[in-house]
């Protein structure tokens, strides 16, 4: 029974399963050093530090639905300025519905000018997409994106 | 699948540019970036981690960014950001996997 169903299944239906499976037990298990038993904000906090997030000058102009799961695209902007005593000192990516929601975590110096990058990501599913900035002085901005994945899509 | 690893490349704008102007380096890396949390079919052994932890970029041979990545990042990843030129000078950017690969590329700004 398990055989004819290997056989069944495409290559890209293999991969979207084993990752489906491996998904769903680390859920369960939990990840050391992630805080999935907690919730986002403490999540932030343990990166980011305290404060709650003020609801601007992050722009991510990412589609709203992406093709593909194994590459979303994630191109970040903060509008601050890039000055020696007033500047974004770092930049994180929680994908809230992942099993490890922490992504990417970005850190910056007033020399680079301006904060605005792309990274492509993996996505299991559809999720809020959350990106959180920090100030040198610890100030924190953010934005909260959903991001649709198309069927077929699988975090690989 | 490809099973191609490193091949880093960094990129700027072939032209000079002006000073204080913002370019865009766009940069890649062959990477399988595996999870850790997938497991192969055929075995149930699970795909050990294997993933790009650590990017830095310097300019001007003075750090201006650096990262922390996961197994979420895509595979091959692709990664490129905006920096303001300011002098003529090199642009390298490094990669560190957790398994303590390492590869660079550089790209030459020229500055009029």
């Amino acid at each position: 029974m398990h055989k004819s169903v290997s056989k069944g299944m495409t290559r890209r239906g293999f991969f979207c399963t084993a990752g489906a499976a491996g998904l769903s037990a680390a859920v369960l298990v939990g990840i050391p050093g992630q805080a999935r038993a907690t919730g986002i904000p403490e999540l932030i906090a343990e990166t980011m530090g305290p404060g709650e997030p003020a609801n601007e000058r992050v722009i991510v102009d990412a589609p709203p639905k992406a093709e593909n799961g194994s590459t979303v695209r994630i191109p970040v902007k903060v509008d601050h300025p890039m000055e020696a005593d007033n500047y974004i000192a770092a930049v994180a990516i929680f994908v809230e519905n992942n099993p490890n929601p922490l992504t990417a975590r970005f850190e910056f110096l007033p020399a680079i000018g301006a904060v605005e990058f792309e990274v492509r990501i993996k996505m299991a599913k559809a999720s809020p997409v959350r990106v959180v900035a920090k100030t040198n002085s610890g100030k924190l901005y953010q934005v909260i994106k959903q991001i649709e994945v198309a069927e077929g899509g699988c975090a690989g | 699948m490809d099973t191609e690893l490193g091949n880093p490349k960094v990129r700027g704008p072939q032209e000079a540019v002006a000073k204080g102007s913002m370019v865009t380096i766009k940069t890649m890396v062959k990477h399988p970036m595996e999870s850790g949390l997938r497991k192969d079919k055929d075995t149930g052994q699970t795909i050990p981690a294997y993933f790009i932890q650590k990017v830095e970029a310097t300019y001007l041979g003075q750090p201006v960014m650096k990262a922390e990545w996961t197994g979420a990042v895509s595979r091959n990843p692709f990664f490129s950001f905006n920096l303001k030129a300011t002098a003529t000078g090199p642009v390298v950017v490094t990669w560190t996997d957790n398994q303590g690969g390492t590869w660079n590329d550089k790209t030459e700004l020229k500055v009029m």
